[in-house]
């Protein structure tokens, strides 16, 4: 398993986590966690996906998700959970 | 499973606080490639860089790329040159300057150091002559960066090297006038300096050091400057608890990154750097951290005390987030690369005298500083005396990185660009040192050297 985070802010619209599901089930990236709120008309979503089975490179995913996102206005990150676990558990 | 606010709290560091690793740097000893045949002992040098660090900057921008960490530079810092030109027959150095450069430029690195002579207590031959090279060297290449050992704790100050670093200084500005003298911003004169440092322009790979390393270097100014806007008003002990925290975490993301690319290189890891280096970006500067303390501008009365709870801070809290911590590991003053510095100097707030109060109490000296043109060479090494003694007394590295812009006058300013930034060019005293410069001959270690 290799864990990695998705963070996705922007503007509430209808079909975000839809369409970034379905571009993480194309290149076979299983969720494993979602947790979402709106705060104050922002949308902000946290996931926590496995890439070890995906088809394609992680740099390319990391790509097409953020491509993906700066089309509907919403400013998507995807990282190594390792950095996350590494800054905030001693 | 990760807290929704720890994690947006990474990114918006990244994003918005400047976040980054600031180097990612491979050592490599160069002891190997000594030859008696200067081009063959140079061909040896670029082979052996090329092969060790092919794979440096791709591996860096993937590791960049995974974990969302910019990592700003990629840099080779090598052995002393003149502790291997030393073997070969010929007294001109400039050729093992080109050599680095050309392999440096063939990996893709931003800089490469090791231009360097150590000569705290005596000169070899060889060390003279790569003195000797300096001002043409930097004139001649782009990346290379070069640096002089004056001074320790154990062996004094080379009085002989300082008067002789003074002139190079000077000679550097001249043969770089056409760019304001920016061959001395990458030419460093240490006092006590380190093995395993990760910044340039001070980076070599000392002789106690293993075939390869990877040393990386931290920064993140903005970070702890936002984490004190928090705490407004608040005593010192709360102000010190806040800064360890973030350097905590700042330095657990160098280590991160540090132990990928050591295993993904196939180089061990050396070292972490717990330094706060500052760039010139709004919101990533070390002056405006000490502003955040209280007070109106950096370098008023209080600056020091300000600076030196910060450096102690800094390693407080980076010493626990990492399993081997080296390098300088203080927070930078670099005058020219920290907005806020720039700021306070063109207001004439920020002097040579109050920096250099400063450097007593940090890392690592006085960095980046442009002084007029016209500025004598005796002056240039009663400033480099100054700086080295409060290294050997205080037992830590001091650096001088000064650049006697030619033409330029005080109230004017020099452009660098990029990380280098801009520098007001400050006054300095107009007493002359010539008759002490001119005595020579070494300044005595401390007592406290005899240690044993």
């Amino acid at each position: 398993m290799m864990k990695a985070v998705v963070t996705v802010v922007g503007r509430d619209q209808v079909g975000i986590i839809a369409a970034v599901c379905t571009q993480l089930s194309q290149r076979n990236v299983n969720v494993l966690d979602i947790s979402q709120t709106i705060l104050q008309e922002y949308f902000t979503m946290m996931m926590v996906v496995d890439v070890a089975q995906a088809t394609v490179p992680f740099a390319q995913l990391k790509e097409e998700l953020e491509e993906g996102g700066s089309a509907r206005g919403l400013d998507i990150h995807v990282q190594r959970e390792d950095i996350f676990h590494a800054m905030h558990r001693i | 499973m990760h807290n929704q606010i720890d994690i947006f709290n990474t990114l918006d560091m990244i994003d918005r606080q400047h976040l980054d690793v600031r180097t990612v740097t491979m050592g490599i000893s160069l002891l190997d490639c000594c030859h008696s045949d200067p081009k063959a002992a140079c061909q040896r040098i670029y082979d052996k860089i090329t092969t060790s660090a092919h794979r440096l900057v791709e591996v860096a921008e993937d590791i960049s790329r995974e974990f969302g960490i910019p990592i700003v530079n990629k840099r080779i810092a090598v052995t002393p040159i003149a502790l291997v030109a030393g073997a070969s027959d010929t007294a001109d150095y400039v050729p093992f300057a080109r050599a680095l450069d050309r392999a440096a430029k063939a990996t893709g690195v931003d800089f490469v150091g090791g231009f360097s002579a150590l000569v705290h207590k005596g000169m070899t031959q060889a060390d003279g002559r790569l003195v000797a090279a300096i001002p043409e060297a930097l004139a001649v290449t782009d990346v290379v960066c070069a640096s002089v050992n004056i001074g320790s704790t154990k062996a004094g100050i080379n009085m002989d090297a300082v008067r002789l670093m003074g002139q190079t200084i000077q000679a550097t500005a001249q043969r770089t006038a056409d760019r304001d003298g920016f061959g001395c911003a990458k030419l460093v004169v240490f006092c006590n300096a380190v093995e395993d440092n990760p910044f340039m322009a001070g980076a070599f790979h000392g002789v106690g050091e293993a075939e390869r390393v990877i040393n990386v270097g931290v920064s993140g100014p903005g970070v702890v400057h936002h984490a004190l806007k928090a705490v407004k008003g608040q005593p010192f002990d709360v102000v010190a608890e806040t800064i360890k925290k973030t350097a905590f975490q700042v330095t657990r993301m160098g280590q991160l990154v540090a132990r990928e690319a050591s295993q993904r290189l196939g180089v061990p890891f050396g070292i972490v750097d717990l330094s706060l280096a500052p760039t010139p970006a709004v919101g990533d500067s070390v002056a405006r951290i000490l502003e955040e303390m209280g007070l109106e501008v950096c370098g008023t009365h209080g600056t020091t005390a300000a600076l030196a709870l910060l450096n102690d801070a800094v390693k407080k809290g980076g010493v626990m987030a990492s399993s081997s911590v080296g390098g300088l590991s203080g927070a930078f003053i670099p005058v020219s690369e920290d907005e806020g510095m720039i700021a306070a100097a063109r207001s004439g707030q920020l002097t040579l005298d109050k920096l250099e109060a400063m450097t007593c109490v940090c890392s690592v000296g006085l960095d980046m500083i442009a002084v007029p043109g016209d500025t004598s060479a005796a002056t240039l090494s009663a400033i480099i005396a100054d700086e080295a003694a409060i290294g050997m007394v205080n037992n830590k590295t001091t650096a001088v990185r000064i650049i006697p812009a030619p033409g330029k006058v005080v109230g004017d300013e020099v452009e660098f660009g990029g990380l280098l930034g801009c520098a007001p060019v400050m006054p300095c005293h107009q007493g002359s040192a010539q008759d002490f410069v001119d005595r020579g001959g070494r300044i005595p270690a401390p007592l406290h050297s005899l240690r044993n």
